[in-house]
């Protein structure tokens, strides 16, 4: 394969998602279209690239190339985030809701683009490409997420999307600096930095990598950003963003593993987050919410996948769940678009109504809730299996985690399929059309999308069962693991029938911190963005009082001093003069009477005067450069003060 | 050709100057200028074009005429990798400038004269290699700047006009007072560039250094302007017109950090590594206090303002720490690379940030943000650009800055771990960047939004232009760095005698 098609894989995308955004209104009819056609060839690009496993570098910034390759990892990566992005562009174009149709120039435009940083941070093997690619990412979701601009609380959301991950961000900056101070900026070669810089750029990536991938305590991002539309969170709040920053840190464990403690705290973090953002989705009264939390609880066993060297299965998961994800998302757009509505009580028996949507809607939501033999259920027992080895408290909270799943699956199972009772109607009516008006229908395109979805969600499972999974270990570069046995199997299996069991039988309790995402959002403007603005409105006062006040005062002292010396001029020195010429005089009358006496004395005395004065007139021409710049000064301060006098 | 490409401009301003006070004259004035500017890019162009690296410690392109033998001034002019980018630079913005300002009411003759007198002086100081011609063409950009504030201004331009100038001029005569020094310790005594760096005359002179240093890195930091000499900088933005503010941020704030990089590190190699943890304290110091600043601002060009405070305070921080040997001599080469990159980028960016800002004062008469809201409907295209250029200049990657700051903090970091401090820098400028744009540009207009007029084409040009080539370095980046990574060597190695 020719390395010129890696560069087309990128190129071609970023270029027209430009040109769309740059043409906007005048290339609104043709869009759609591009998208599609852009994102089929993507797809085709990518599969024959996984095949073959070109690198392509070109010479960059910092002694650093722009280095791309399809190898390992990004070989299973690559063709996925394609395959996901071009069915959430065919569906977009068929069910153009969130103020898509408005605007399809911008949207599609914007949709390329981002694919293309996706696809550069997917294959970059060096850090100067993934950072490029990493922060346009977040600048094109912040975009994305407050598309519908008339809405100022919508680009709200992306600002702290946006800013919330650029704080993650910075790691990478830092990692980039220890890279090179360490070394070598290559990925692979960062496990072998020299001296304190491999823990610095281990830190810089791991929070980098648990910003993006929306872990605690960076989530609250995650909820904000469903204020875009809905294929905007199929693509960057499943397959694309936030699964990046799960596949950095796969990416990048045997960096995290070198340093013996980065590889603990992303194995940590990974599991807290997987428990408690899944108590936070189970709370949630919003479709979209629930899904977003969730996304971060499922990126949170990729995490603890990354944290524990379980390579293979983690990137299992990442890739079931990109394709589950991707799904449910569309299906709530489907929702959103056809009622206008996201909030769950309003989706009371919505499956029944739709049922090509109720059930490749169920099939994702039991897919996500781990049930066998579905594709989650197998790689999150990839993952448990290798977690075991590491540690059994470890491997408590992974299970406690993984019923969370089955818990909020089935919180939104129970209500979609839910009869609803005659009394109800009315009510579930008052929410339709409350976010947008809904067109009550579905249309057949975007069903039609819904369906290889599915069926990726069914059946991804198969990665980690032999006798793929000891191909797709090899792939990804990480064989040899210890694979899910049949009662680890079995037992999962029960644990997740048991909790969707128990909530269809009755609703879990949904606890005020957890509907609130922990009042994360609020701690972030407590602790850091309202101090931050007082310190700033206070320097600024200091900078204007104070900085500024010293300035003028200065100036001022300047003017005084001014003042004070054309006083002296005028009393003392004018006086002086005065009293000179009146001396003269007196002295012209004394030379009076002495040229009577001795008119060559006095001519002999004025040429030697006259003498006298020519030398005093050269003086200042020294050739000493100082008494130059003395005058210089001087007279330069003599036009400072005539230029504030004339002002 | 470099001696033309200086002049051309003086010439065109002194035949415009000339001419009658007529209709006439300000129509031939705008086309004059239109194409003197471009004449002057397509000069510069052929100078890149046929450009090579010279040898260590020379200039290319050089022109060498005795002009005062007794003091050993002469005019020496010339271009290497720090000054060709700086020129090429000023040669763009004041295209758009001129481009900008095509439908200029207020006496457009005198304004175009005095800007290709600007332009004549703003490549003078870039291509001087002698520091007596540097000087007097430094001062007198500043008298230039002066009037463009003074004449085409608003609000209390008089004042602030003033302060500018006294400022930015008290700051040059510390700056001739340190040029005095080195000329004095020089042996035989002179002014030229070359022999000065050649000489370092002030190596192991101990205080005397340090003080010639000093007086000459105030003077610099004046202008550049760093903490706490900065306080000029708002005031004068603020009551500039568009095109004065935009030559005044994108090529006259590089005067200062130029200097640093031409003059202070080559000629005196010694001292600048002595006082390298200061000036990187400085620098970072810069970077995080302009930010906050900016983050409190109300009105929309005493932010920009703020934030080229912190955009000159990376390069600060990158030519400190390019200074410290304990870093690994790539490591600050890239520092070094990186910081006159973001002159150029720095230049690019807020120069299309402040034509912008001018378009909302031309429209309303106000800069305050909270007289705006929702321009986005409105005037899209404005609040496009708006978005676009700000994203570029909190150093979104694909835009210039990017390639700017990663360089100055992979370079920095990598030196002087304490640089990464200056990285919530970008975190600041970032927040206060998307706070402008929530409060101006989106929702439903409100106040002044309503009924404002969309950006027209001389705008749209003008902008695109800066933004369209911040893009194309931020993508392709090696024309660029190619030019400036062996200049960048030499000033490393000059640094380390």
């Amino acid at each position: 394969m020719n390395g010129a098609w890696l560069w087309l894989l990128v190129g071609v995308p970023g270029a027209a998602g430009m040109l769309l955004v740059v043409l906007g209104r005048r290339a609104d009819r043709v869009a759609p279209a591009v998208g599609m056609v852009v994102g089929a060839g993507v797809v085709i690009d990518a599969f024959a690239l996984a095949a073959g496993g070109p690198a392509v570098s070109a010479p960059f910034v910092a002694d650093a190339r722009f280095a791309l390759a399809v190898t390992g990892l990004s070989a299973v990566i690559v063709p996925s985030v394609a395959v996901v992005a071009l069915l959430v562009l065919v569906f977009a174009a068929a069910n153009p809701e969130g103020g898509i149709a408005a605007a399809p120039a911008r949207f599609f435009g914007l949709m390329l683009l981002f694919l293309a940083a996706v696809l550069v941070t997917a294959t970059a093997t060096a850090l100067p490409a993934l950072l490029f690619s990493w922060e346009i990412m977040g600048a094109t979701s912040y975009a994305l997420i407050g598309f519908r601009w008339q809405q100022a609380d919508r680009v709200a959301g992306g600002m702290v999307a946006f800013l919330t991950t650029r704080t993650a961000d910075l790691g990478l900056y830092v990692a980039a600096g220890a890279a090179l101070a360490g070394g070598s900026m290559d990925l692979n070669r960062l496990p072998e930095l020299t001296g304190p810089w491999r823990d610095v750029a281990a830190a810089g990536v791991l929070v980098a990598g648990l910003g993006k991938a929306a872990q605690l305590p960076f989530s609250l991002w995650l909820s904000r950003a469903m204020s875009g539309p809905s294929p905007v969170s199929a693509l960057l709040h499943s397959a694309a963003m936030v699964a990046m920053g799960g596949y950095l840190l796969l990416r990048t464990s045997p960096l995290l593993a070198a340093t013996g403690w980065a590889g603990n705290v992303a194995a940590w973090v990974g599991a807290s987050t997987a428990l408690v953002l899944g108590v936070v989705a189970v709370a949630q009264r919003d479709l979209k919410q629930l899904l977003a939390a969730s996304t971060a609880a499922q990126l949170g066993f990729v995490v603890l996948a990354a944290g524990v060297s379980a390579t293979a299965a983690g990137s299992a998961q990442l890739i079931a769940h990109a394709t589950t994800k991707a799904l449910l998302f569309l299906v709530a757009g489907a929702w959103l678009g056809a009622l206008g509505t996201k909030a769950l009580p309003a989706l009371t028996g919505v499956a029944r109504r739709w049922p090509v949507v109720g059930v490749t809607a169920t099939v994702g939501l039991l897919a996500l809730a781990g049930a066998p033999p579905l594709s989650l259920w197998a790689t999150k027992d990839g993952i448990l299996a290798a977690v075991l080895e590491r540690s059994p408290v470890l491997a408590v909270i992974t299970l406690a985690a993984a019923a969370m799943s089955a818990a909020y699956a089935a919180v939104v199972l129970r209500i979609i399929w839910a009869r609803p009772t005659p009394d109800a109607g009315p009510e579930i009516k008052a929410h339709f059309d409350e976010e947008e008006a809904g067109t009550r229908r579905v249309p057949a395109a975007a069903q039609s999308v819904l369906v290889p979805l599915a069926v990726a969600a069914e059946t991804l499972g198969v990665l980690v069962f032999p006798p793929l999974a000891g191909r797709w270990a090899i792939t990804v570069g990480d064989p040899g693991r210890p694979q899910p046995g049949p009662v680890e199997l079995a037992g999962s299996a029960v644990l997740v029938l048991v909790v969707i069991a128990l909530v269809m039988w009755r609703p879990p309790p949904t606890p005020g911190w957890a509907a609130g995402w922990l009042g994360l959002e609020g701690a972030a403007h407590t602790m850091i963005v309202r101090p931050t603005l007082a310190v700033a409105a206070a320097l600024a006062r200091f900078d204007d009082a104070i900085v500024d006040g010293t300035v003028s005062a200065t100036g001022r002292a300047a003017l005084a001093a001014a003042r004070l010396a054309d006083r002296v001029d005028r009393s003392g020195v004018d006086g002086a003069v005065t009293g000179v010429a009146r001396g003269a005089a007196r002295l012209g009358r004394l030379a009076d009477r002495v040229d009577r006496s001795g008119v060559d004395g006095a001519v002999t005395g004025v040429a030697r005067g006259a003498a006298r004065l020519g030398r005093l007139a050269r003086r200042p021409e020294t050739g000493q450069i100082y008494q130059y710049y003395l005058q210089a000064v001087l007279v330069l301060l003599a036009a400072a003060v005539f230029l504030v006098w004339v002002a | 050709m470099l001696t033309v490409i200086i002049f051309l401009p003086l010439l065109v301003a002194a035949v415009l100057a000339l001419l009658p006070n007529t209709a006439t004259s300000d129509r031939v004035a705008r086309w004059a200028w239109l194409v003197l500017t471009l004449a002057e890019v397509v000069l510069v162009g052929l100078l890149w074009a046929g450009y090579s690296a010279p040898p260590a410690g020379q200039l290319a392109a050089g022109q060498h005429v005795a002009w005062l033998p007794g003091v050993g001034v002469s005019y020496t002019v010339g271009v290497d990798g720090l000054s060709l980018p700086l020129i090429a630079l000023t040669a763009v913005i004041f295209t758009a400038c001129a481009a900008y300002a095509w439908r200029e009411q207020h006496r457009p003759r005198a304004q175009a004269a005095l800007f290709c007198f600007l332009q004549s002086m703003c490549l003078g100081i870039f291509a001087a290699g002698d520091l007596i011609i540097f000087f007097v063409f430094f001062d007198l950009s500043i008298v230039g700047m002066y009037f463009s504030i003074l004449r085409w201004g608003h609000g209390q331009a008089a004042r602030s006009a003033l302060k500018f100038f006294l400022y930015t001029f008290l700051g040059s005569l510390v700056m001739l007072a340190g040029f005095i020094g080195l000329y004095v310790a020089a042996a035989p005594h002179t002014f030229d560039m070359a022999q000065l760096v050649r000489q370092a005359p002030l190596n192991g002179s101990g205080w005397t250094g340090g003080a010639v240093l000093a007086a000459i890195v105030i003077g610099l930091a004046i202008k550049t302007p760093t903490v706490p000499f900065h306080t000029w900088l708002p005031p004068a933005h603020t009551d500039a017109p568009a095109v004065g503010s935009a030559v005044l941020a994108g090529v006259m704030l590089k005067m200062g950090t130029y200097g640093f990089v031409r003059i202070a590190m080559p000629m005196l190699p010694q001292a600048w590594r002595d006082w390298a943890w200061i000036l990187l304290a400085v620098g970072i110091v810069s970077a995080l206090y302009g930010a906050l600043v900016a983050l409190a601002q109300n009105n929309l060009k005493r932010m920009i303002a703020y934030t080229s405070v912190n955009h000159m305070g990376y390069v600060l921080m990158a030519l400190g720490a390019a200074g410290l040997l304990s870093g690994s001599t790539t490591g600050r080469q890239i520092a070094v690379t990186g910081a006159v990159v973001q002159m150029v980028s720095h230049g690019l960016i807020t120069a299309a940030l402040f034509l912008l800002a001018g378009v909302l004062h031309d429209r309303k008469g106000s800069y305050s943000l909270e007289d705006y809201g929702g321009l986005a409907e409105p005037a899209p295209r404005l609040a496009g650009l708006m978005a676009v250029a700000a994203f570029a200049s909190l150093g979104i990657p694909g835009f210039s800055g990017f390639i700017a700051e990663f360089q100055i903090f992979t370079g920095s970091i990598g030196t002087a771990a304490v640089s990464a401090v200056a990285l919530l820098g970008i975190l600041i400028t970032a927040a206060l960047f998307l706070r402008a744009l929530q409060r101006m540009l989106v929702g439903p207009a409100s106040g002044r939004s309503v009924g404002f007029t969309d950006l027209r084409r001389p705008e749209i040009t003008a902008v695109g232009l800066l933004m369209a080539l911040s893009l194309i370095l931020g993508v392709v980046p090696r024309p660029l760095n190619d030019v400036i990574e062996p200049a960048a060597r030499v000033v490393l190695a000059q640094v380390d005698r």
